[in-house]
């Protein structure tokens, strides 16, 4: 007996076949056009991805095409002249090289053993409770934009540096005779040493986050063993943390002194725009992004503007390198820790 | 003798180990004194310059009283347009590097590109705009500003899809595989939700950045002393007019100048904790 309402068994089977014919032609439309969208999104994604090395071609492409004029004047001595007189048309780069190396050399010999010593603090002596706090307010300072270290350099630590700090270290090092040479002239305030001091600040956060991050990364049983052995916090820092560690610091350092040579704003306000090089720290100097920053809307004459570009190529040369290294190192360290 | 020479081996090295300790704990508060002072004196300048007239008047000609509204304005416009620009580039760009092409050689050299440009001096990325944009269209203008700042967001949200996507389990996607799902729909149904919070925190963290960024803004977007939202024109925007101010011999620019500062590092302070907050929250969960 049939059930009310349920077709026939011989019924199904032909409905079935019936309704298959339309069904697999919508399933194959929804089907294709999935695919469709798939590829499309697959297409999409990958030129998005080839949009990153495009601006990468397009910086360099653009600073060299915008900086032939001026190399082509000067060639290559504008690399070692040292004349920048926008009247007469001379432009040579080495004292904004000057200032950035110098700048940059200053930052890295500060934020470097004061960055090392942080990490330890966090990794080794820092009770758990407070770890994360110190840690957020160490990258905090990361997070500071560079004009404000510039508007604080300018008002505050300059005038601080000037007034207590300078005089100090010119009576100090007046007698010793590299020193003095070093500390001469009269105490500005704004100078190379300022610049190189802000700079520091700001390099530190990056110099203690990386250090602090491999430093975590170092097997516990290795410390566990020289501790047992009966090391001391600070020979198991020295002698074991540290040796495991060290590709990942070189990198974290070097990509600190990425930021220094490029870092554009606190150093404008504070290192003065003097063209010229001058043996003493305290004097003011000036640093190629400095030069940018305060010339590049006042040039006038395209040979001006070329030579400026030309500085900003070198400074993309000099980070793109020193960047590069960084990179390839901290790749290197994360091959070893995965494999 | 011999136990003389020991325990007098064992005190210098207890010693040195007391005077490195001593120099972590200070290198540690050195470190976190100039985060107290540059705040400090950030904030005693910045709030005794602070009042309503900051946000709804105009920047004033020296040695008058005004406000930061035109300046305050063209940052946000200029934030939203970079914003808007590099963050559909940056997640696709990063979703190819963490679904598409995970192990290819694309990824790795877009990769490593990516890193570069992530921590390249801005000022540079200002020269780039310059010559691409303004050289051409032949005068300043704030879409080129807002360009340069798309540049710098660019491989900040690229860099942060790519880890969030990474970190999605595979166990998902097969999941997503094992219905029929097309992989641009796993992508765009499954991987992005579960990825979401990260990938917000890196939109926001890329807000941060460019909020406070002058250098790439002084040669595109220029400044403007008045009244502008003409993306065709130069606008003015809070870091160059912090630059400009600060530089002045003006004593009321210098006091808006700290003012300003001050609305930047308390938007820069606030997004970042917003993001942190969010990236915590994923890892509890």
């Amino acid at each position: 007996m049939q059930p009310t309402g349920r077709p026939p068994v011989v019924d199904v089977a032909l409905q079935g076949s019936g309704i298959s014919v339309a069904e697999q032609v919508d399933r194959a439309k929804v089907l294709q056009r999935l695919r469709l969208g798939d590829a499309a999104y697959r297409h999409l994604t990958r030129a998005a991805a080839i949009t990153v090395l495009i601006i990468l071609g397009g910086i360099i492409i653009s600073l060299v095409w915008g900086s032939l004029p001026a190399l082509r004047t000067f060639g290559i001595s504008f690399l070692y002249e040292d004349a920048w007189n926008p009247v007469t048309e001379k432009f040579g780069a080495i004292a904004p090289i000057y200032g950035t190396v110098v700048t940059s050399i200053i930052a890295m010999l500060i934020a470097v053993p004061v960055g090392l010593f942080i990490a330890v603090f966090l990794t080794e002596l820092c009770p758990m409770w407070l770890r994360r706090p110190v840690g957020i307010a160490i990258e905090l300072l990361a997070g500071i934009p560079s004009i404000i270290y510039g508007i604080w350099g300018l008002f505050v630590f300059a005038p601080f540096l000037q007034q207590q700090v300078q005089p100090f270290l010119i009576a100090l090092f007046g007698e010793i005779p590299v020193l003095s040479y070093l500390f001469a002239g009269p105490p500005y305030g704004i100078g190379i040493l300022t610049a190189g001091l802000i700079l520091a600040i700001m390099v530190l956060p990056f110099v203690t986050s990386i250090s602090r991050d491999v430093f975590e990364a170092v097997p516990p049983v290795l410390k566990e063993a020289a501790y047992g052995l009966g090391c001391t916090t600070w020979e198991v820092s020295r002698y074991v943390v540290l040796p495991y560690a060290r590709v990942g610091v070189i990198g974290g350092v070097m990509l600190g002194l990425g930021r220094a040579l490029g870092e554009t704003m606190a150093v404008t306000f504070v290192i003065g725009n003097a063209h010229r090089i001058s043996g003493s720290l305290l004097a003011p100097g000036t640093t190629i992004s400095a030069t940018i920053a305060n010339e590049f809307t006042e040039a006038v004459g395209d040979l001006y503007t070329s030579a400026l570009i030309a500085l900003g190529l070198i400074l993309f040369l000099i980070t793109f390198i020193v960047l590069a290294a960084a990179r390839l190192m901290l790749m290197r360290l994360n091959a070893r820790v995965g494999g | 003798m011999a136990a003389t020479f020991q325990s007098s081996l064992y005190a210098s090295r207890r010693r040195r180990n007391r005077i490195s300790m001593g120099l972590a704990f200070a290198a540690t508060a050195f470190g976190l004194s100039w985060l107290v002072l540059i705040l400090a004196v950030l904030l005693w300048e910045g709030f005794s310059g602070l009042s309503l007239a900051v946000f709804t008047e105009m920047t004033p000609p020296p040695g008058s009283a005004g406000g930061l509204l035109n300046p305050i304005v063209g940052s946000l416009v200029m934030t939203t347009i970079a914003v808007l620009i590099g963050t559909p580039l940056g997640i696709l760009a990063g979703t190819y590097m963490a679904e598409y092409g995970r192990y290819d050689r694309l990824t790795t050299v877009v990769r490593f590109i990516n890193d570069i440009l992530l921590s390249a001096p801005s000022i540079v990325v200002g020269l780039f705009v310059y010559e691409v944009m303004v050289a051409q269209m032949g005068h300043f203008s704030g879409w080129a500003g807002a360009v340069s700042l798309a540049v710098i967001v660019v491989p900040v949200v690229v860099r942060t899809t790519e880890d969030m996507l990474i970190l999605v389990p595979d166990t998902l996607r097969e999941a997503a595989a094992s219905i029929g799902l097309p992989r641009s729909l796993m992508i765009t149904k499954v991987a992005y939700r579960a990825a979401r919070a990260g990938m917000v925190t890196g939109v926001l963290l890329a807000v941060a950045r460019i909020s406070g960024e002058t250098a790439p803004l002084l040669f595109t977007a220029l400044n403007n002393q008045f009244w502008s939202l003409n993306l065709n024109a130069p606008v003015a925007s809070l870091p160059v007019v912090i630059f400009q101010f600060a530089l002045s011999p003006y004593h009321d620019w210098q006091k808006l100048a700290w003012t300003g500062a001050l609305i930047i590092t308390l938007a820069v302070l606030a997004l970042s904790i917003i993001a942190r907050t969010l990236a915590a929250q994923r890892k509890t969960s």
